[in-house]
């Protein structure tokens, strides 16, 4: 867990906080529907723009980085205040977009593993609303195999970095100021042990982004080439050499994120009708099939599975905190938010049948063309179970860190990484 | 589920009753001498306050922390380690209904507090699903009380219970009453089950006279009635499961790490370690639905009717499979008597099955979410 910094002596009481961001949210924020939350999409840059503005006005009205110290220009509370903003807040637009990775693992990992100045400088602009933070992990070559990043940076006499590799699935870098990007600087000790973390700012001559785009038409994602990328010695996030540290705090926060339990996050809210879970009742009756026995089946089991899940996060993180379960439990949540995706997904297609594949239009009883949406979105059904590290991934830190089964054999444990084979011969 | 010291001390005496009273071992006597329980045991769990912990302190019950329904998912979780035998969930379910409409009844529920009396709950009639607010079974207004006319089935421990509350239609509505086994008219055929030791009835009641009293609440308050001890019922399989889960899952880890083929232990293939990771994960899922019921039944919360039926479908769609896959892994000696994991897949398959299956259960949540659902777009 991080620990949020203790605040100051006379802390305004919870319940005065939370009547005062009431009274604030009715008169600054925009109220929405949360069942059909405003149209707020990562692929693009008006989507990106709108949060700035509505981040900006949290900063100003007193309610921005509510967990962030003071003096990186948060309000140093506690969780129970960014708790009951939540809670607050659900009626309201919020800049949702911003939560992760900006501010619950890029701030987060800043905060615990960043200078002084870097704290002060890119947290504080953050929490204002100025700029954004992104990661820059993966790489096209390593897949699962975070550690073996192969994007090198090499140190001049004078101090500064020559940055040159490429990064791959990089979360609406696009949209960012500055990322967290991790490279190798020694090649001759073992994977692990040769990385280091870089603050780098994304309009530096030297990198051409270019976007990815989804099976689904999505382009939220970023791919990033670094060629002769300059960096001032200052740009190094905690010690040169020392950059896995920084990633695993980013894989610790991440995990947090996105099992929704970071104190670090505004809003809970789903971002967009996308990542809303399947409306399978809906789909039934809009399909007629409502008094189906066998759709009432598959449609309770989603519902069911849907609920599982949410007692589950409760149940999970009650154990972490009791210690009944290791902190690492919260690839429990990860795996089974993964497969829930996979079974809400699968159960919409199977109830939208012929409609969810060819669009039917509206017959004067009912219109069945937006169910298309739900062949769409089986496509990349997938992405869950990929993304943030994928399901297989997570099964062996399930096996191998909660039930201490043997670790997989790695053949470039313990080996100089310059000797790691990388490729077929 | 986070326990208090007072329950943990309860949990603990319970533990070592059952390690010392009701071991596996007990469990395959028992099946060798055709004996589902043995009363004078019974009596001597009651003791330990198993019956008191849905019965208010006013008619003689009372639980270590306060929430019964915590302290007797407790219990429950505890029998599923050993699969013990015995009346918990019979008993339980009828005194959840008694203690709804206590009036005139204090008398059974101090002796099933005691133990001395044994009660069970005839719900199901013959090829009937399970339709709890529904009975062709009919109670006939006479001049003194009531005559019982019908057929109950899959009446847990009917063959030593002394008193089965039973549903009937009287004047076209359903209401409950309290029964002697040994009343004139009553006839007990025992039903054998998958179980090792639990046993089932069918209940004939041909003519049986009972009197005014032996009504268990109105008819208006009846379906508040079933519904509690649906719940408590529900619970209870929940419970037991996860204590059969946690059983099992330690028997296979251990297995996994014990036994080696080609030179490695089982525990270092990716492919069972991808296994039990899955079955870890729908473990702690069927804990954390199991406590989201037993705390919403324990509240009175108007969500109850929904989690029992959520924790219901999920931990009886997954405990089996999580059963044959232990099965599975532990390879051949898995599939023989001598072995133990049959003694839980056996409860497990029974608790599957009844009061409602998951695809049961998966229509009802269908049902309740189209309800709130309608409700919320008007």
């Amino acid at each position: 867990m991080t620990e949020t910094v203790t605040a100051p002596g006379a802390t305004e009481s919870l319940a005065d906080f939370t009547a005062r961001a009431r009274a604030w949210l009715a008169e600054n924020m925009p109220r929405i529907d949360p069942d059909h939350p405003p149209f707020s999409v990562r692929a693009e840059a008006e989507s990106w723009a709108r949060a700035k503005e509505l981040q900006r006005r949290l900063y100003e009205g007193g309610f921005a980085g509510i967990c962030f110290p003071r003096e990186y220009g948060g309000l140093g509370l506690d969780y129970s205040y960014q708790k009951a903003f939540d809670a607050e807040c659900r009626y309201y637009e919020m800049p949702l977009i911003l939560n992760t990775p900006s501010f619950t693992i890029c701030s987060a990992t800043i905060l615990d593993m960043g200078s002084e100045t870097q704290k002060r400088e890119r947290i504080s602009a953050a929490i204002r609303g100025d700029e954004i933070l992104v990661q820059l992990l993966s790489e096209p070559n390593g897949g699962s195999d975070l550690a073996g990043v192969i994007t090198r940076a090499d140190q001049r006499e004078d101090g500064t970095w020559v940055i040159n590799g490429a990064k791959t699935w990089s979360t609406s870098a696009f949209a960012g100021d500055y990322g967290l990007m991790l490279a190798r600087t020694d090649w001759t000790v073992p994977k692990h042990e040769g990385l280091t973390m870089f603050l780098v700012p994304l309009n530096a001559p030297g990198i051409t982004m270019r976007r990815i785009k989804e099976v689904n038409g999505n382009e939220e994602f970023c791919e990033e080439f670094f060629d002769n990328l300059e960096l001032p010695a200052d740009a190094v996030v905690g010690a040169v050499n020392d950059g896995w540290t920084v990633a695993s705090r980013q894989l610790h926060h991440e995990r947090r994120a996105v099992g929704g339990g970071s104190e670090f996050a505004s809003g809970k809210g789903a971002e967009n009708a996308n990542e809303m879970p399947p409306d399978h009742v809906g789909l039934a009756e809009a399909t007629g099939q409502s008094e189906d026995a066998r759709v009432q089946d598959l449609g309770g089991r989603a519902l069911v599975r849907r609920m599982v899940k949410e007692q589950l996060v409760d149940h999970v993180s009650r154990s972490i905190a009791d210690g009944s379960l290791p902190p690492n439990a919260g690839t429990l949540i990860r795996l089974f938010h993964a497969e829930t995706t996979e079974l809400e997904v699968d159960t919409a297609l199977a109830i939208a049948g012929t409609a969810g594949v060819v669009d039917e239009g509206g017959d004067g009883v009912g219109d069945l063309g937006g169910l298309l949406d739900v062949g769409i979105r089986y496509l990349s059904r997938q992405t869950g179970s990929l993304g943030g590290g994928t399901s297989e991934m997570a099964r062996n830190v399930i096996a191998e860190r909660i039930l201490g089964f043997p670790r997989e054999f790695a053949a470039d444990r313990g080996v100089p990484f310059n000797q790691v084979k990388r490729k077929r011969d | 589920m986070s326990a208090n010291p007072e329950q943990l001390l309860f949990t603990s005496t319970a533990q070592a009753f059952l390690d010392k009273e009701a071991s596996l071992g007990h469990v395959r006597a028992l099946h060798s001498s055709e004996v589902s329980f043995d009363s004078h045991w019974w009596q001597r769990a009651a003791e330990l306050g198993w019956a008191s912990l849905l019965v208010p302190e006013e008619l003689g019950g009372g639980s270590v922390s306060g929430d019964g329904v915590a302290d007797l998912a407790l219990v429950a979780e505890q029998v599923g380690q050993t699969v013990a035998p015995g009346p918990l969930h019979p008993v339980s379910i009828v005194l959840a209904g008694l203690v709804e409409a206590p009036s005139g009844h204090e008398d059974t529920i101090e002796a099933l507090v005691s133990g001395q009396l044994v009660a069970s709950w005839a719900i199901y009639e013959p090829r009937q699903p399970f339709s709890p607010l529904q009975a062709a079974t009919t109670a006939t207004r006479t001049a003194s009380g009531f005559r019982i006319d019908g057929v109950k089935d899959r009446v847990e421990a009917g063959d030593q219970s002394g008193i089965l509350l039973v549903t009937a239609t009287c004047d076209g509505r359903l209401q409950q009453f309290l029964i002697p086994t040994d009343a004139p008219g009553v006839t007990i055929t025992t039903q054998s089950s998958v179980d090792m030791v639990k046993r089932y009835a069918r209940v004939q009641f041909d003519g049986v006279e009972v009197d005014e009293s032996a009504a268990v609440g109105t008819a208006e308050q009846t379906p508040a009635i079933i519904e509690r001890q649906r719940q408590v019922a529900l619970t209870l399989q929940c419970a037991e499961i996860v204590g059969i889960l946690d059983a099992v899952l330690a028997m296979t880890t251990q297995w996994l790490f014990d036994r080696h083929s080609f030179g490695r232990p089982l525990a270092s293939y990716q492919a069972l370690k991808h296994r039990a990771a899955d079955m870890k994960m729908w473990f702690e899922a069927c804990r954390g639905t199991t406590a989201g019921a037993v705390a919403a039944v324990a509240e009175r919360s108007p969500k109850a009717e929904l989690l029992v039926s959520v924790a219901k479908a999920y931990v009886a769609e997954r405990a089996p499979v999580i059963l044959q896959d232990c099965v599975q892994l532990h390879g051949g000696i898995g599939v023989t008597w001598e072995h133990d994991l049959h003694l839980y897949l056996r409860r497990v398959a029974l608790y599957r099955a009844m009061y409602g299956s998951p695809e049961d259960h998966h229509r009802a949540v269908f049902a309740l979410s189209r309800k709130t659902r309608a409700a919320e777009e008007s």
